[in-house]
Formats: C-alpha cells, sequence, structure tokens
C-alpha cells in the first residue's frame, strides 16, 4: 500500500500547485487521475489552446501551463497513479482514509483533496434508450482485447482517431467490420484516413458514411443494429458487436458516494479553508462550489494554497506552522516516496 | 423590448419550451445564456468547441454562421446529428437572432 501525507484525486492544474504548496509544508502528495497522463482538462481538452489570465503569462498553452506545473513540483517528488479512476473511500480507526482506485490500488492519507475539475473522463455513451441492456452483451464502449472479436460480425461507430485506429486493427481479427460515420470527411489522422479507404476499396470492411447508428436489436445478446441514413431512411445491419466510439466526457463518477454535500454536481465547501463536510476531505478547483465560486485556474491555485495550511493542522494538531516565503530560502525539495511495506 | 436584448426560444429535453432573454452587447453565445438561465447544458469546454455537450437543433431559418471544422469534428462527438445541428457556444447572440428556436439535443450517460 502507498502511503502519504495527502492524497489528490485528480492531476489537473490545481492538483498538481497543491503538491507545490503542500511540499513548502514537508507534506507529501500523491496523485490518482482516471487519465494516462497528468493536466486533467488542460492536457485531455485544450493543451493547444492559448490561457490569458494566468498572473505573470501574458499568454500560456493549457499543455505548456501543465509542464511548468510538474516542472515546479517536481523536487517536492510526488507520486502518481495514473489511468485509475479513484473508487472508494473508507476511513480507519487512526482517522486516516484508504482509497482503492478502479484496478484495486490502494492508497492511505490523513487527508484527501478533490481537485477532480469536472470528474473522471469516460466514454460517452450514445442516448439510444436500450443501450444498457446490451452493456457486455455485444455493446463496448472501450476496447481491451481485440481478439474478443474474432469471427464476429462488428460494427464501429465514430469519425475521429480511435474509431478509424481500431477499425484497421479489428479488419484483420473480426470477420466483418463496418464502420458508421455521419459526415463523409474523418477527423481523424490523415494516414488512418487512407488506410480505412484502401481497405474499404479492397472490400475487407464496409464504411457507411453519413449514417449514425440508432437502434439495437436482440434477444439477450445483440444480433443487429439500425442504421438511419442521410439520404435514404434506416437500415438494419447484423452485428455481434456494437462498438461506439465518441471519445471522453467527464462525469462526477463514484466521488458523488462519499458522503459528501453536493450541489449541481459540485461539492460544497468552507471558503475559510475548502473542507468539505467530511473532517480530513477537502475540495478545491472546479469541482467545488461556494458563494461567489468562479471556476478559474487561478482560483483553484489560491484554493489549494490555503488547503494545505489547514491539511497540515489536520495532520498535525500539536504542531506550530511558521509561514515563509519562498524567496527567503528557495525551496528544500522532499525524497521520493517509498511504498510502505504492507 | 429592450434595445440590447433579444427573445430566444429553447425547447428542453423534457418538451418544456422556455422563453429566455438573451442580452446582445455581452458578447454570449447560446450556450452561455442556456446555462445562464439554468437550463441543463453543460457546455464541459467552456465554449471553445472542444466538447459536444451543447449540441442543439436549430428550428428556426435565422441565417446563422457556417459552422467551421473545428464545429463539425466535435459535431461528430454527438449523437443524433442532424442537418439543423450546432454547438450552441457557437451561436454569438445578435440582434439578428431575435426570434431564434432551438432545442437540446438528446445526451447520453
Amino acid at each position: 500500500m502507498i502511503e502519504t501525507d495527502i492524497l489528490v484525486v485528480g492531476a489537473g492544474p490545481c492538483g498538481l500547485f497543491t503538491a507545490f504548496e503542500a511540499g513548502l509544508l514537508k507534506l507529501r502528495c500523491h496523485f490518482v487521475d482516471s487519465l494516462p497522463i497528468p493536466g486533467g482538462q488542460c492536457a485531455e481538452i485544450y493543451p493547444k489552446k492559448p490561457i490569458y489570465d494566468i498572473p505573470g503569462f501574458p499568454s500560456v498553452l493549457a499543455g505548456e501551463l501543465i509542464d511548468n506545473l510538474m516542472k515546479q513540483i517536481e523536487p517536492f517528488n510526488p507520486g502518481f497513479t495514473l489511468g485509475e479512476r479513484a473508487e472508494s473511500l473508507e476511513k480507519q480507526e487512526d482517522g486516516a482514509y484508504i482509497l482503492t482506485t478502479s484496478r484495486g490500488t490502494k492508497i492511505k492519507a490523513p487527508v484527501i483533496a478533490i481537485a477532480a475539475g469536472l470528474g473522471c473522463f469516460e466514454p460517452r455513451k450514445p442516448p439510444i434508450s436500450n443501450i444498457v441492456d446490451f452493456e457486455d452483451k455485444g455493446v463496448d464502449y472501450i476496447i481491451r482485447d481485440p481478439e474478443k472479436y474474432r469471427g464476429q460480425k462488428v460494427v464501429v461507430a465514430g469519425g475521429g482517431d480511435s474509431a478509424l485506429d481500431w477499425t484497421i486493427i479489428l479488419a484483420d481479427i473480426a470477420d466483418e467490420v463496418t464502420l458508421v460515420h455521419r459526415r463523409t470527411s474523418f477527423r481523424g489522422a490523415l494516414d488512418s484516413v487512407e488506410k480505412v479507404m484502401d481497405l474499404a476499396k479492397a472490400g475487407k470492411i464496409n464504411v457507411i458514411t453519413e449514417a449514425q447508428v440508432v437502434g439495437l436489436q436482440g434477444d439477450g445478446n445483440l444480433d443487429s443494429v439500425t442504421i438511419k441514413h442521410k439520404k435514404d431512411g434506416e437500415s438494419a445491419k447484423k452485428a455481434d458487436s456494437f462498438i461506439p466510439l465518441f471519445g471522453l466526457s467527464p462525469k462526477l463518477g463514484p466521488i458523488a458516494e462519499w458522503g459528501l454535500n453536493i450541489t449541481k454536481n459540485a461539492i460544497e465547501v468552507d471558503t475559510f479553508d475548502y473542507s468539505t463536510n467530511v473532517p480530513g476531505i477537502y475540495a478545491i478547483g472546479d469541482i467545488n462550489t461556494y458563494k461567489g465560486k468562479l471556476k478559474l485556474i487561478l482560483c483553484g491555485f489560491h484554493e489549494a494554497t490555503l488547503m494545505v495550511q489547514s491539511a497540515f493542522k489536520h495532520i498535525y494538531p500539536d504542531k506550530k506552522l511558521s509561514f515563509k516565503y519562498t524567496t527567503v530560502q528557495g525551496i528544500e525539495g522532499l525524497p521520493a516516496e517509498t511504498p510502505a511495506a504492507v | 423590448m429592450e434595445e440590447d436584448l433579444i427573445k430566444i426560444t429553447v425547447t428542453d429535453r423534457e418538451g418544456v419550451v422556455h422563453e429566455l432573454d438573451a442580452p446582445t452587447d455581452m458578447a454570449m453565445n447560446v450556450m452561455e445564456v442556456c446555462k445562464a438561465h439554468e437550463l441543463p447544458v453543460e457546455g464541459t469546454c467552456g465554449g471553445m468547441a472542444l466538447c459536444a455537450s451543447c449540441h442543439v437543433y436549430v428550428n428556426s431559418d435565422h441565417e446563422l454562421s457556417e459552422a467551421s471544422d473545428d464545429e463539425e469534428d466535435m459535431l461528430d462527438q454527438a449523437f443524433f446529428v442532424e442537418d439543423n445541428s450546432r454547438l450552441g457556444c457557437q451561436i454569438k447572440i445578435k440582434a439578428e437572432l431575435e426570434g431564434l428556436k432551438i432545442t437540446l439535443a438528446p445526451v447520453g450517460d
């Protein structure tokens, strides 16, 4: 089990900066994030967009801001558990928490800082009314093992890189692959688009454009999908598997079950220290809400800074905390974390 | 009617029709107007045409600026896209849009 001082749920900008402010107080941080890379929305949604309201930076690309934050917190050697979703939280007798991730990783910390932004990114599910009935019975939003589709008739939907890439991979594995896309052009990488078109020309796959999958049929397991064509009505297509690949969207997810006061998908906090209604659990950045809340990165930095002061007192109720400017002594790093003996 | 205010009509996913005041002098877009009136529009990316959570159908024949490639790319990630599909964040509120009628598109889980 990993042990740390502050377990930060979410490795977006506000979460990352927490490791800096915590490090100044000699507190260790460990991050859990469902995305495989740090940076949250800045990395996932808009890495190439310039941000103009970070104090001291007339303009900085979101991706650059994350790179800079990673550099800034490097001396404090925070730990990262990436590509795993924070799932459940259990309070221990000593007052600390043990968090378990979607892959079963366990992390123990006296303080939990939720910096989860809009929640965790999950595959977008098409609003087909009976789609949940076919989940794991023919409908997959993520491909874990392409071998699963050997010998199957597969319908892939979407027009981006993942739809194109998986169509190419499945062309060699599945019995029949059909790619359904609403337009004639694809937004994926050019060579993937060419490859898909070549495969279609060679008759190895079917590409149906200007069409969308709008219905699913089957008795228990998926048997066929209904494809709605822009020009000429609807048609049915035999399918053992339907794989809709429409990107990711954020969901509050399991955090909603942690006993926190939540209003409109945001966690209520006390602006004194950004504490939640549960002692030892804080919420900072876009995920929290309070009177006058603005969802700005710069506000999240402020929240993180005040939060770690309170976290310190929560962890060491008897220790005095002396505040020092970084200009006085510079910063003193922390050693890399060593996993505690299980 | 006040000078800098237009009315737009929004039908939500339950079929309820809302008539909203939209200021033309605040550089707002349809997504923001819906959010300001607490209609269930996510606007996850904040209006950069980088998500598809403000997908709407335009029901009136107002002349709108053509969808950019970015907008078309993002509509690929939306569902039940029709010829009159747009991203609300890309429709800027201006006086010419008085009486604009839109319907919120269905969202997945």
